[in-house]
Order: structure tokens, then sequence, then C-alpha cells
């Protein structure tokens, strides 16, 4: 029944806080080539107190890249389709990686840490693929000094409500001063941090940037501070399901070297006038202007079923296109996915059905994010 | 994880389990299935087949999806389908908080007791998920 059973056996990598996991009883699975946690005491128990509360997230796993130097900001804005150059010291962007051909090959994060010192926090299962994209295109580019941080940095995400009390406590810091999408340098729990009020939950949040060999300290103070509060150990499969309700891509889902970002709806992160050229600019320059021929689209089912990857939508009796991720989403307590249709089958309010197990099953565009949190 | 197998039942090794009471038998999947798929959220389940489907031993008769995965559902034993647990339409979590209790999924009128004797005693079959899980 797990098929992930087998593969154990084979070379998994682990993170700093892999015994850890171990200990609080996670049952494990492969993930990106790597053996991670998907869930602790129940993916819907976690996913409810991230919502309601707070919820702890190892994701260690993630690659971090140091680009530094006087051409550091000119290779970044030659690689990415956002306008890094816009970014203040201690503030983050989100972006991607793209082909000539405008296609995805990861999804990012950079900050901006000092005045040509950025850090790249890129996806598990793609960081070796992306270091070397970034490590080829840097050779054109004389003052840039590269290194890949992703085995000496550890990465816990403290998400929900809560994270802000369970936190403060443990730094001098004023975390009420850290917007979304800004970091800032800070000791927590006696532990050097980058302390950065992002997430990929849909909820208020911190991630926790720190030496790996300091991670483990770092969660055990973070756990114990907020258990009181009602915080748990979250997985990989809460962290799933609560990107989906936010309408977050996931990379290998949502975004691939197939897909560009304009087709994820991600319009709002290409800066095709920044100003700069970088790569993929023409591809998505001209699939812009000829329009698109598929999007991605959120749908609710409206009859009984479980909506998963690859399932094909249909409108009538046409193929109109297929899922890319879907559950029974928790929060909605509706089953729901994202998937890519017909330009023409995007429009919120448009009947289609997801084809489960050779049967129509109904299912309605709905407006993304399925899950938005009341401010 | 303080998995339970019941010593009065018979398991497959596709993780379902039989329990037998003169020609009916009551499947389930197991508490080591329950566990391993996590929350269960929806089943599908051949309801409409109730008293008059006949199915083989190893068909496919439902599916059962957790939050993150589906998995198929195969039946150990062969015989017509005499009932198909109403509740679990609305409350699939019984699946995970009762695996052998309200959580059954099918009555079957065996039409080869014989079948049952292929399938794992507890012991057995305890013994086979831990060689699994190493």
């Amino acid at each position: 029944m797990d098929e992930h059973v087998d593969k154990a056996a084979t070379e998994l990598l682990h993170t700093p806080l892999y015994g850890r996991h171990r200990d609080l009883g996670a049952r494990l699975v492969e993930f990106g080539g790597w053996e991670m946690p998907v869930s602790y005491s129940g993916i819907i128990d976690e996913h409810r107190a991230v919502r309601q509360r707070a919820g702890l997230f190892d994701v260690s796993h993630m690659g971090e890249f140091r680009i530094e130097g006087s051409d550091a900001l000119a290779l970044l804005q030659s690689l990415v389709p956002n306008d890094v150059g816009k970014l203040a010291i201690n503030q983050a962007l989100y972006t991607q990686l793209c082909l000539p051909n405008g296609g995805t090959i990861d999804d990012l994060l950079i900050y901006r840490l000092g005045e040509t010192d950025y850090m790249a926090v890129v996806n598990a299962s793609t960081m070796p693929k992306d270091w070397a994209w970034f490590s080829e295109h840097a050779e054109s580019f004389g003052q840039v000094n590269l290194r890949n941080v992703s085995n000496e940095t550890g990465l816990i995400a403290v998400q929900g409500p809560y994270a802000l009390s369970i936190l403060q406590p443990l730094t001098s810091t004023d975390l009420g001063n850290i917007t979304y999408y800004h970091a800032e340098p800070g000791v927590v729990a006696g532990i050097e941090c980058l302390v950065s009020r992002t997430g990929y939950t849909g909820e208020d949040g911190f991630e926790l940037y720190c030496a790996s060999e300091r991670v483990g300290e770092l969660w055990d103070a973070v756990l114990s501070a907020g258990r009181p509060q009602g915080l748990l150990p979250a997985g990989l499969g809460a962290r799933d399901t609560l990107r989906l309700e936010a309408g977050y891509c996931l990379y290998g889902h949502e975004l691939t070297e197939d897909i560009t970002p304009l087709e994820a709806g991600l319009g709002w992160t290409v800066k095709l006038n920044k100003g700069e050229d970088f790569i993929g600019r023409q591809a998505l320059l001209d699939q812009k202007a000829q329009g698109l021929k598929r999007k991605l689209v959120g749908l609710i089912l409206r009859e009984r079923g479980i909506p998963r990857a690859g399932y094909v939508i249909m409108r009538s009796n046409e193929r109109a296109g297929e899922v890319t991720s879907g559950t029974m989403c928790p929060t909605l307590d509706q089953a729901a996915a994202l998937g890519y249709v017909m330009a023409d089958a995007a429009t919120p309010g448009t009947q289609l059905a997801v084809e489960i197990r050779e049967r129509p099953v109904a299912a309605e565009v709905v407006a993304l994010p399925f899950y938005k949190r009341a401010n | 994880m303080g998995n339970t197998f019941p010593g009065d039942l018979k398991y497959a090794e596709t993780d379902e389990w039989v329990r037998v009471e003169g020609d009916e038998a009551t499947i389930g999947i197991s508490d080591f299935a329950q566990n391993e798929l996590g929350d269960v959220v929806y089943l599908d389940l051949p309801w409409a087949d109730a008293g008059t489907r006949t199915i083989q031993a190893g068909d496919h008769f439902g599916d059962v999806e957790s939050v993150k995965a589906t998995s198929p559902l195969f039946s150990p034993v062969s015989g017509l389908i005499l009932k198909v647990n109403e509740d679990l339409r609305d409350q699939s979590e019984l699946v995970n908080s009762e695996p052998y209790g309200k959580g059954w999924m099918l009555v079957v009128r065996l039409s080869n007791p014989e079948e049952i004797k292929k399938l794992m005693d507890s012991a057995a079959y305890e013994e086979q998920i831990t060689s699994r899980q190493h």
C-alpha cells in the first residue's frame, strides 16, 4: 500500500532534524530525493493547527545559494523575470528561473541581504539543476561570487496566527516590525538566524534560516515555546493542503519546464519591461502578445470524489485540460484542484468535469485563491 | 506504530481483513493500512451493487481516498455482495477510528470458502508487515 517503503532503503537525503522527526513518531516519505515527514499527528489535525494556532515545519531540505559581488544584481536580473533591482536591503521577492522558451526551471525566493549580497532559496529536488544553471550563467559576469550553502543552512517555518506571539519571547528583535516579504538578521533562542516573514501556507508566519548544526536547538526551542499555545509539528502533507488552499504553485505540478509563469497565473511576478533582458523574456513577450492557450484554474468539485494530479478535465464531451494537484481541502471542507484548462474554459463559473476512474464528476472553475485569511 | 491485528481475522497481502461468520465474510482494511493512508476523506464503494453483484477474489471493488492519495481496494474472497457499509458514505473517518468495527466495508456471501485458507492469520500478517518496513 505504501510504495515509498522500498525507496526508503535506497540512499535518501536527510535534514539535520531527521532524528527528531523519528522521535516524534512522524510518518516519513520520499520527497525529491529526501526522506521527509509527511505527517506527525495527522494531516488534517496539522492543517487545522496552522489555520487556527500554529505549525512548525522542517524545510531544511530546500536549497540556498549566496550571490555576492558588484555583478550579483546583473546576474540575477538576467536569470529571473521579476525585478530584483527593486529590492531594498532585507527585502525578498518571489520569482522563477526560465528557459529561453519561457518554461520554468524552478520557482524561488530572492533576498537582498546587503548592498551587493543576495540569497536565492530554491526547491530541494531541483537544487542541483538550479545550481548548474546559476554557475553556468555566472561565468559571463566578472564580479560575482556564487556559493551553494544548502548543506550548511537549516530552515524551519513557523506558520499560523500565533506564530508571532510564540516567537517573540525567544528574541529581542521586534518581529512586528518585519513586514511581509521582509527579513532581518536576529538571534532567536540564542541562535543567529535570518528571520523572514514569509511562508507557503496562506497564514502569517516566519521562516528562520540558521546554521544547520544549530537548527535542532532552534526546532526544540520553538516547539517548547509553541506547545502551550497549541503549536504542532507539521509535515509535508499539511504543507501541501495549506498551499493548495492558498493557491500557491508547487514545482513539478503547477510549474514545470513545459509551463511558463504566465500560464501559471504568475504574471504579477513577470516584469517584461524591467529595463533589462532576461532568459525567456522574448518567449514570454510573444506568449503575452499571442494570448495564453491554457491557464491555471482553481476547481471545486460539485459532486463527490477527490481530484488528483493527472486526471483529465472535460468540458461537455471534449478534453479541456488536466489536474495538476487536488485533494480534500480541510479548511474549505471541499474537494478542490488546481489544473490547466484551455483559456476559454478558465473563467470563474465555468462548469466542467473531472474524470475520476472513468466517471465525470462535476466541477466549477472558481477564482483563486480558494482560501484567504481574514486580516 | 501500535498497529493491532485481531486474531479472529484473516488478512490479505493487499491489507484487507476478512471476518468469517458462517457463509458470510465481512471485509475491511487493516489498522496498518489505515495508518499508512492517514486521514480517510472519501470512499468509493459499490453501494448500488448490494444484493446484485458477484465479485471474484482479487477484484477491485472500490477506492479509498486519504488526504494525500488514492488507494484501490481488492476483495480477498469471491461471492455475492450482500451489504455495503452505508455509514461510510458520510463518515469515512470510521475507517481510521474503527478499522475492524464500524469501518467495515462489505459483507460477501462466500461462493468459495476454500479461499479463506489462502489468507494470512494475524501472526503471518504482522510478520509480513514487519518485513515490508525493513
